[in-house]
């Protein structure tokens, strides 16, 4: 897989976490104040949960004055009719050095977020600081941020290095170090041969290189890309995506990154801000993301999901029982349900539903299914199930020696770990 | 495909070389194109083409003289103008019976006003010659040259006859000299003297006030495109009606219109008096001159230069100032470097319109440059109106076709003709 990203901010950290039901409340608690945008600010890093972890207990709410976030919206609305607002109540903070992704749909406001942060548009309300400053009223050439265009924006008129040499020149830096610099950079994104080109003259991925090494080129501390990899073909893109990811960790930048691709929100990121309507839904990194989803946005926008609707009937600790529409019962992890009776959405993600009971915990409830189709897919089965009266239910099991093949008519049962299904908010 | 090469040309379905096949494809492809543009090519040819020759012709053209004289032609080749001495007799005796046939043909007041150009005077002298030679019997009432310089003293001036012979071939180049302030002296071109000189003055003030447009357009035009390129949609219509609007009224009335304000009892000096910037007695000379002009025509000639402006500016994205400031440029070096210079080929395109218009201009200089801000294009239209001297009017014409082209090359090596985008 990509990205150091994942490899440092690993698996381990929340599988440990998964244990105590403490821990459990408390991330409750930092969502709630993350997507509901409470008056507070939060921030978190993995690092930092580990720690504050470890002193389980205190309340994980840091205090605006946290000397470590190097970017902060601090609720931040903007509107440009006057009408609608475009972000509501934005609270977001970065570390020095995070790779942060903000994804969501189109529309959601993403652009507007991050424009916000290079100056090119005015927060309506709230405060948006870099490095501890208020960053409201200075000019957006002075603010020296990096910023990779979608386009590219590279100048048609300029070769690349002229390009290049652009940042340095206003810098009034001195033409020997001028070009020093741009071949430094230039090698670094691997097209030093190309400097007396012009951008019309070089292929997609190309001017995407000089792109970033543009934007890099005058060493900024914080860069942003609004969806630079928008206009290549996928395997480029994914090319792409980890020498971004690679020279990003490598230089020590700081990043926000704007995609509405969630495959590579979720290999390049260390950690993801959902975006839907203005808000953030979740901010977490990629595992958590995409195995601890807050709500049912965030499950249906991440991954492939399965939902099935109904009734909280009992709640146990970190279990709950769940009563479906057609009377069959499940059980689930509570996560936007706090009391019995409530509606709720269970999601559960197709490679983790088990079709094979005696890997399921004794008295786990389990559901008929019946195989609707069978795909081979190569490395996986998906396998499309009746389940309630849902005839979207897909499983993926993997393609082992001993793994079955459904075959469509037939009736199973299914069921899952509690941890697997959570009980989402009913909308 | 590979074995292609061993087996010979290649073959089409039917089996003919595929060169030929695709040739004949190609060949039928054109002449189908050239059947779609043949109604416009031969209205160009016609409307276009054909007048601008033949002005090239009139020009040069100057049968009058050896069609009109035949005799004196022939009989003039082997007098020596720089002896300083007359003609001997059977060139008068020509001149008598070509004035003869000419008078009956009442042809000869033309060949007269035609070397009347050439020097002034002999209008009258073939007038008054030509009214006498009616009567004439050339064959016997010789011999002819003391009749003739006693009939009228210019057939005993050397200049007179000079003028004949130069002007006898059937071509000439005294158009051109005489466009050029020269004129044929007894060692060849010379220029006049300094107050015969007036065209290459005109070319001259011409140029300058073209130029002077064409800049006071661009500055004037930049802003107002940048607005337009920038605005939402519906106010950049709105405000292009504005831009257009000069257009819906005609160029007489805006001319008019200019008259009222910038005369002396007019708008503006009234302003500027009653504000007291400017005394009663002192009030400003602002048309019949070469200001009067400018101003005018910049007005006129202004759409010219914002439309293509425009429609260049459209195309740059905005995106490109942006990232110019994300890279730490200020506003004015954003747009000095990044957008100023993708704006270029709309300026060029805009001062070449503008300034080719302006070159040609005649109504607008007319009638608010008085003397001092008439174009060359006044002259030429003088010269086919009221002076009806053709040959002249043509050749200034060719000579300002020939600037325009020297400018049109000059404006592509200093800035590339490939840099101008109309649209
Ligand atoms: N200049 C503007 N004037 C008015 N409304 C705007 C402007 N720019 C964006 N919007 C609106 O703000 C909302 C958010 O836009 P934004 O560009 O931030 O979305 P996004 O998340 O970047 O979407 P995408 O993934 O499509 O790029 C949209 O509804 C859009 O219509
Ligand atoms: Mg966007």
């Amino acid at each position: 897989m990509f990205g150091p990203a994942r490899r440092r901010f690993g698996l381990g950290s929340v599988a440990k976490l998964r244990a105590s039901p403490e821990i459990r409340e408390f991330f409750r608690d930092y969502y709630r104040t993350c997507c509901n945008a409470g008056p507070y600010k939060v921030y978190f890093t993995s690092r930092q949960r580990r720690k504050s972890a470890d002193i389980s207990g205190s309340v994980p709410l840091a205090d605006s004055g946290n000397s470590d976030a190097f970017v902060a919206f601090e609720r931040v609305q903007k509107s440009y009719d006057g009408e609608i607002l475009v972000v509501k109540d934005l609270n977001l903070s970065m570390p020095k050095g995070e790779f942060l992704t903000m994804l969501g749909p189109s529309g959601s406001g993403k652009t507007t977020c991050l424009m916000m942060l290079a100056g090119f548009e005015t927060a309506t309300h709230g405060d948006i600081l870099l490095d501890g400053v208020s960053i409201n009223n200075i000019p957006p050439h002075k603010r020296g941020i990096g910023m990779v265009f979608q386009n590219y924006a590279l100048f048609p008129h300029m070769t690349i290095a002229e390009n290049l040499s652009f940042p340095l020149e206003v810098r009034k830096m001195g033409k020997s170090l001028r070009e020093e610099k741009i071949k430094r950079a230039l090698d670094m994104v691997e097209m030093g041969d190309f400097g007396g080109r012009r951008p019309a003259q070089l292929s997609g991925g190309q001017q995407q290189r000089v792109a970033l090494a543009r934007a890099l080129v005058f060493e900024p501390e914080l860069v942003l890309m609004d969806e630079p990899l928008g206009a290549l073909d996928k395997q480029l893109r994914e090319k792409m995506q980890f020498e971004i990811t690679h020279l990003a960790h490598q230089l020590g930048i700081t990043t926000v990154y704007v995609t509405h691709d969630q495959t590579e929100a979720l290999t390049m990121s260390d950690r993801v801000a959902v975006f839907n309507d203005g808000r953030i839904q979740q901010l977490d990194p990629p595992d958590t993301l995409y195995e601890k989803p807050q709500n049912s946005f965030v499950a249906q926008f991440i991954g492939e999901n399965n939902t099935l609707d109904g009734v909280v009937t009992e709640i146990k600790g970190d279990t709950c029982i769940v009563r479906l529409d057609g009377g069959e019962m499940l059980d689930a992890t509570p996560v936007n349900v706090t009391k019995v009776g409530e509606r709720t959405r269970v999601s559960i993600r197709p490679e983790r539903v088990e079709i094979n009971k005696e890997r399921l915990q004794d008295g786990a409830h389990t559901l008929k299914a019946e195989v609707l189709e069978f795909i081979y897919m190569g490395d996986i089965f998906r396998t499309r199930l009746r389940v309630a009266g849902n005839d979207e239910f897909v499983i993926k099991t993997r393609n082992a020696p001993d793994q079955e093949k459904l075959v469509p008519g037939t009736m199973i049962d299914i069921g899952w770990l509690p941890e697997d299904c959570r009980a989402l908010d009913a909308t | 495909m590979s074995d292609v090469a061993d087996t010979g040309p290649m073959l089409a379905a039917d089996g003919t070389p595929l060169k030929k096949s695709l040739g004949r494809a190609l060949r039928r492809q054109k002449m189908r194109a050239l059947m779609l543009i043949a109604p416009l090519l031969l209205f160009i040819l016609l409307a276009f083409i054909l007048p601008v020759g033949d002005m090239l012709y009139w020009s040069v053209k100057n049968g009058i003289v050896s069609e009109t004289l035949p005799r004196t032609v022939v009989a003039l080749k082997d007098w020596d103008a720089n002896s300083g001495e007359l003609p001997d007799e059977p060139v008068y005796a020509a001149m008598a019976a070509d004035l003869h046939e000419a008078s009956l043909a009442k042809t000869h007041t033309k060949v007269g006003v035609r070397l009347n150009y050439e020097n002034p005077g002999i209008s009258s002298l073939f007038r008054k010659s030509g009214r006498a030679a009616k009567k004439w019997e050339p064959a016997a009432d010789g011999p002819w040259k003391d009749q003739l310089i006693e009939l009228h003293k210019g057939w005993g001036d050397t200049a007179v006859w000079r003028t004949i012979q130069t002007y006898s071939p059937p071509l000439t180049s005294g158009y051109y000299l005489n466009a050029a302030d020269m004129r044929v002296g007894p060692d060849g071109p010379e220029m006049r003297p300094e107050n015969e000189r007036i065209y290459m003055l005109l070319f001259g003030r011409t140029l300058k006030l073209s130029l002077m447009i064409t800049l006071s357009c661009v500055l004037l035009g930049y802003p107002v495109a940048w607005l337009l390129a920038n605005l939402p949609t519906r106010k950049a219509n709105m405000l292009m009606i504005l831009v257009l609007l000069p257009f819906w009224t005609s160029l007489l009335v805006r001319t008019s219109a200019w008259k009222v304000m910038l005369q002396q009892q007019g708008v503006i000096n009234d302003v500027l008096v009653w504000i007291g910037l400017v005394a009663d007695d002192a009030r400003l000379v602002m048309i019949n001159n070469q200001f009067g002009t400018v101003i005018a025509m910049t007005h006129i000639l202004l759409p010219f230069m914002i439309l293509p402006m425009y429609s260049v500016m459209q195309t740059i994205p905005p995106t490109y100032l942006r990232a110019a400031k994300s890279l730490g440029a200020t506003n004015w070096t954003a747009f000095w470097r990044v957008y100023f210079p993708q704006s270029v080929p709309g300026i060029g395109a805009g001062s070449i319109l503008v300034f080719i218009l302006a070159i040609g201009y005649y109504i607008t200089p007319a009638l608010v440059g008085g003397t001092k801000g008439t174009f060359i294009s006044n002259r030429i239209a003088f010269h086919i109106s009221s002076s009806l001297n053709w040959g002249l009017a043509a050749a200034l014409g060719a000579i300002l076709l020939v600037v325009v082209l020297l400018l049109y090359w000059a404006y592509d090596k200093i800035v590339g003709i490939d840099n101008v985008k109309l649209g």
